[in-house]
């Protein structure tokens, strides 16, 4: 009996909710850590950004206007769906990084509590930065964190999944769309996880999954006019600050590429940072003197 | 023209209720001590529904035993796990809540339009939240690191029998305690169905135990040496019991009691909003509501006008078949119950207080009251004073916003309040001078597990929901 021959996964682009090709018909190769090839990639090209970004953008008041409830049990959800695929993820994870079996699980497992920690922060952040404030007159005075809308990010390079799960959660946690680049060199858990996503409840375009060269892509993005914001963590220090130029022609806001332990205690500091803070007034009328005695 | 409604009654096959149930100490069912038990039954029809056991102190001291001994493992665990425990509870919750809607409507007599879409989507979202706290605890303003008490004796009542656990075990567990909790005495059912969910998600044994009793059993748990805090929903007279059992011990106290809401209507208010949130506020689960508006103080220049409109639509309320979809006021919870509202309306009428009902066919079997109103209520009444915990409201004028603060704060009670204007600058300066722990403005009896709820005064201490209700169980 001769044996089975596998068939091989054409691996697309996250793009709207849907699953295009590159429109420029190019794509690139992706090896393992000793050189063996995987699968072909798609070379995102500058059309495809912005493409991605109309969608994050169309995405983006729905997104931003569903319940801190519902966005929490829709990324609970894609822990759930990260869950079910675990042994794919495992295998693409330590095929993409070079791990053995078991420290690839460690990063899956820990991929997937990063949705469950987020999910949980979504009805809780305004809680803990939100507030009323005591101002000296007679005025209701409340502050709410907001989304900022639609983020640009240059996922990390080495930490396939972990890494991607930890820089796009965070954003659609708070309410805002996220456009990212996966890891150049190890694109492939990342462009799996958009089927993870689209069979989660994510609203189409909420976020939208790229593949190729950050360095070729990413000027535009970050001067692009319709983008509130970019996550420069995969970018090395040179491409960050051409970045960081570019973006400071709308003021988007900018999140500087540093060492990061993936694995450790995220905090709040990626969820803060792609959140407004709105204040509202409104006066308190006068009952005559005083307060209630009672 | 009147339109007749077909009946449209949910289906009782989704749920399948045992002969009998034990007691639910470290993660299994077992007989009482003593072997005692007694019927739970459906107030709406008065069938008896199951027998449940009546546990004994010698049962509260193995459930504490129980508890105690999980606490070691289960405050230990990391706080994502414990997170995990309670978001699989939460979904749990969610596959099962038509079965739990419909256990609910059975052994509460509540109509299940609320059963289903208030209860139960309630709970399973308290679940949600507070299984996000428990990873993230060091976030919540407390300081680093905060601990858990240790053991949780917990006293629910039968109003809301599977939202008042969820609202004292999701938080109780989030932070690290384990709990002994004991539903009351006419609502049992639904903390033993949730015994069962607490299997099914894996749940750590012990971490969770359910003890069904009477007053005697309550009275034991919360006066246990092995009981670390102490969380009470119930009367004002039970509460004030149990602060004096605790008082000279560590146990962490939070009470939330009666109350005898005022809702607040203004000569701007949107009169039918106002009509539709005053029969909510009074009608919502029969009245057996602890913050009900349960007075109403109208402005006296609309009083004829609200009314009249009131009135109309109280006449169109649907008193019945609890389990009939269309049904919007259902059964009293019990005989007792039935008997004290009774007593209290009677009250009214003899001290001169005029009473109101619509023409309404009640069951021939089963508890029932007719929704009632009463006017021409003095602020010494007892139905303008006492929590009557039924479909009663008492009808009281007032002509500036300053009186209608004085007589809402006329009361031993502190825990809700409503105000019905169109001006946003009065609404929040009638609001500031409330001493209420829950205002609604332009609506009424909203709760969502995001939401800090407790009184002020007699109606208890102490918050449940939100950030502020995991204080109650960190030693903070």
């Amino acid at each position: 009996m001769s044996e089975r021959l596998s068939v091989f996964k054409t691996y697309k682009l996250f793009v709207g909710g849907k699953f295009p090709r590159s429109e420029s018909g190019r794509v690139y190769e992706v090896t393992d850590s000793k050189g063996k090839w995987l699968a072909n990639a798609p070379l995102s090209s500058r059309k495809d950004a912005r493409d991605a970004i109309v969608a994050a953008r169309k995405a983006f008041g729905g997104w931003s206007g569903a319940t801190a409830y519902n966005r929490g049990q829709i990324l609970y959800r894609v822990a759930e769906m990260l869950e079910g695929r675990r042994d794919q993820f495992v295998a693409e994870v330590a095929d993409a990084e070079g791990l053995s079996k078991s420290k690839a699980a460690a990063q899956v497992d820990a991929a997937i509590d990063r949705w469950v920690w987020y999910a949980g922060w979504t009805d809780k952040i305004a809680q803990v930065v939100g507030g009323t404030n005591p101002v000296a007159g007679p005025f209701f005075n409340v502050s709410s964190p907001e989304p900022t809308g639609v983020v640009a990010v240059v996922a990390p390079q080495e930490s396939s999944l972990l890494g991607l799960v930890s820089v796009i959660a965070p954003v659609i946690a708070g309410g805002s769309t996220v456009v990212v680049v996966a890891s150049e060199k190890a694109p492939l858990p990342a462009l799996s996880l958009g089927e993870v996503l689209a069979t989660s409840d994510v609203p189409g375009g909420v976020v939208n999954i790229l593949s190729g060269k950050a360095a070729e892509i990413f000027p535009s993005v970050a001067a692009h006019q319709d983008v509130n914001a970019i996550d420069l963590a995969g970018a090395d220090a040179e491409l960050a600050k051409a970045l960081e130029v570019a973006a400071a022609d709308n003021l988007k806001r900018v999140v500087r590429p540093q060492p990061v332990d993936w694995s450790a205690d995220p905090g709040t500091k990626r969820l803060t940072a792609f959140l407004e803070t709105k204040t509202v007034w409104h006066p308190t009328g006068s009952l005559g003197a005083g307060g209630s005695s009672y | 023209m009147a339109f007749e409604y077909a009946p449209a009654p949910e289906s009782r096959a989704v749920v399948d209720i045992a002969p009998s149930y034990g007691l639910f100490i470290d993660g299994e069912f077992r007989e009482a001590t003593g072997g005692k038990v007694f019927k739970t039954v459906s107030p709406s029809t008065e069938e008896v529904l199951s027998e449940v056991a009546q546990a004994s102190a010698e049962d509260v001291d193995a459930a504490v035993k129980a508890a105690r001994k999980a606490f070691e493992k289960w405050s230990a665990l990391p706080g994502s796990e414990r997170a995990k425990y309670l978001f699989r509870i939460a979904r749990i919750i969610q596959e099962r809540s038509r079965e739990l809607a419909v256990l609910e409507t059975l052994d509460n007599g509540k109509p299940i339009k609320e059963t289903r879409d208030a209860d139960l989507p309630l709970v399973a979202a308290h679940f949600f939240y507070y299984a996000g706290w428990a990873d993230k605890l060091d976030h919540a303003g407390f300081g680093p690191n905060p601990r858990p008490l240790g053991v949780a004796g917990q006293v629910i009542p039968w109003n809301f029998p599977l939202l008042m656990l969820a609202w004292k075990i999701a938080p109780a567990l989030a932070a690290g305690n384990t709990v002994v909790l004991k539903p009351a005495e006419t609502t049992p059912l639904s903390a033993l169905f949730f015994a069962d969910i607490c299997r099914q998600a894996g749940l750590p044994k012990g971490v969770v135990n359910i003890l069904t009793g009477d007053g005697s059993t309550g009275a034991a748990l919360v006066g246990h040496e092995g009981v670390d805090k102490v969380a009470f929903t119930g009367s004002t007279a039970v509460g004030k019991q149990i602060a004096r059992t605790v008082a000279g011990t560590d146990k962490k106290l939070t009470l939330e009691l009666g109350g005898k809401g005022a809702n607040i209507v203004f000569d701007d208010a949107p009169i039918d909003q106002a009509v539709e949130g005053i029969v909510n506020g009074i009608f919502f689960n029969q009245g057996q509501v602890c913050c009900a508006g349960s007075r109403l103080l109208v402005q006296e220049s609309i009083q004829d006008e609200l009314l009249d409109a009131l009135k109309r639509r109280m006449s169109t309320l649907r008193v019945g078949d609890p389990l009939d979809k269309n049904t919007d006021v259902g059964a009293i919870n019990s005989a007792e119950q039935l008997a004290r509202i009774t007593a209290l309306a009677d009250s009214g009428e003899a001290e001169g207080a005029e009473r109101w009902a619509p023409a309404c066919e009640l069951p021939s079997a089963g508890y029932w009251f007719a929704p009632t109103l009463f006017t021409n209520v003095t602020q010494a009444h007892r139905i303008a004073r006492e929590e009557i915990f039924g479909p009663v409201l008492s009808v009281l004028t007032f002509r500036t916003p300053a009186e209608a603060v004085a007589k809402a704060n006329n009361s031993q009670y502190g825990l809700s309040a409503g105000i019905w204007t169109e001006k946003g600058s009065r609404m929040l300066a009638v609001a500031s001078k409330l001493r209420a722990g829950v205002v609604w403005a332009n609506t009424f009896n909203k709760f969502d597990p995001t939401s800090p709820f407790g009184g002020y005064k007699e109606s208890g201490f102490g918050r449940e929901g939100g950030r502020h209700g995991l204080e109650a169980y960190l030693d903070v």
